[in-house]
């Protein structure tokens, strides 16, 4: 272990199954490099926090996601992304993958990051603006606002919003 | 002969990196541990692991499409 270990931050925006995957990724990597990692989830990233997860992954709006569909990848255009149950599958489909290429669950690399002692902050206002509850929430986080995160950032060597 | 093994084959980023800082957390310094991992990635990020960490990277190598890591823990 370092003696002096260095710090990183992480704002965490997005609550989406897709978006989950990269603080959660880069906050367990560092901690395992010995970097100190602190987390703060605001708008739809609380939702990461919550203690059942249900993580959806949307097409619509996003010309970059190709499925896999009968032997090729292929984007979805909007007008199909827009369909009832449109979501649904292309969560189905891509939890599949997940699985299959060996990637790990948003749930076990929350609870690595937990493990990890990754700081988790909740961001007080969104909690009140969404009317979340604490006790929806795992154990770990604690609350705070925007000057809890800028008094750490201004210590720390790696700042993230995501 | 190391002295722990880490079998990470089929495991995705950020995983071998995962399970290889939990195992070194088991061996004593001076001790080292081999890490198997099929992901090519890990190539890189190993050597990237070892330098930010302080471990030492003794040995780095690949056998079919088996990457294998010797990694001494400081």
């Amino acid at each position: 272990m370092a003696d002096n270990p260095k710090s990183m931050s992480i704002i965490v925006t997005k609550g989406s199954l897709d978006w989950a995957y990269p603080p959660f990724i880069l906050a367990t990597t560092a901690a395992a490099m010995d970097v100190k990692v602190t987390m703060f989830f605001t708008f739809y990233g609380l939702e990461l926090l919550k203690k059942k997860l249900d993580l959806q992954v949307s097409p619509l709006g996003n010309p970059a996601m190709k499925m896999p569909m009968a032997g090729m990848h292929m984007a979805m255009p909007n007008l199909v992304g827009m369909l009832p149950g449109v979501d649904a599958a292309a969560t189905v489909m891509m939890k599949n993958m997940i699985k299959k290429k060996g990637v790990a669950s948003i749930e076990d690399l929350r609870m690595a990051a937990v493990e990890s002692d990754v700081k988790m902050i909740a961001c007080q206002m969104t909690m009140d603006l969404f009317e979340y509850k604490m006790e929806d929430m795992i154990e770990g986080p604690v609350l705070g606002g925007a000057a809890s995160w800028v008094d750490l950032a201004t210590k720390s060597d790696i700042n993230l919003f995501i | 002969m190391a002295d722990k093994t880490l079998d990470a084959k089929g495991l995705n980023c950020p995983l071998p990196i995962l399970r290889a800082k939990k195992a070194i957390n088991e061996i004593s310094p001076g001790q080292t541990l081999e890490v198997l991992a099929t992901d090519p990635g890990a190539v890189a990020d190993f050597a990237a692991f070892c330098r930010t960490t302080g471990n030492e990277l003794v040995e780095s190598g690949q056998t079919g499409n088996v990457y294998r890591f010797v990694i001494k823990k400081t």
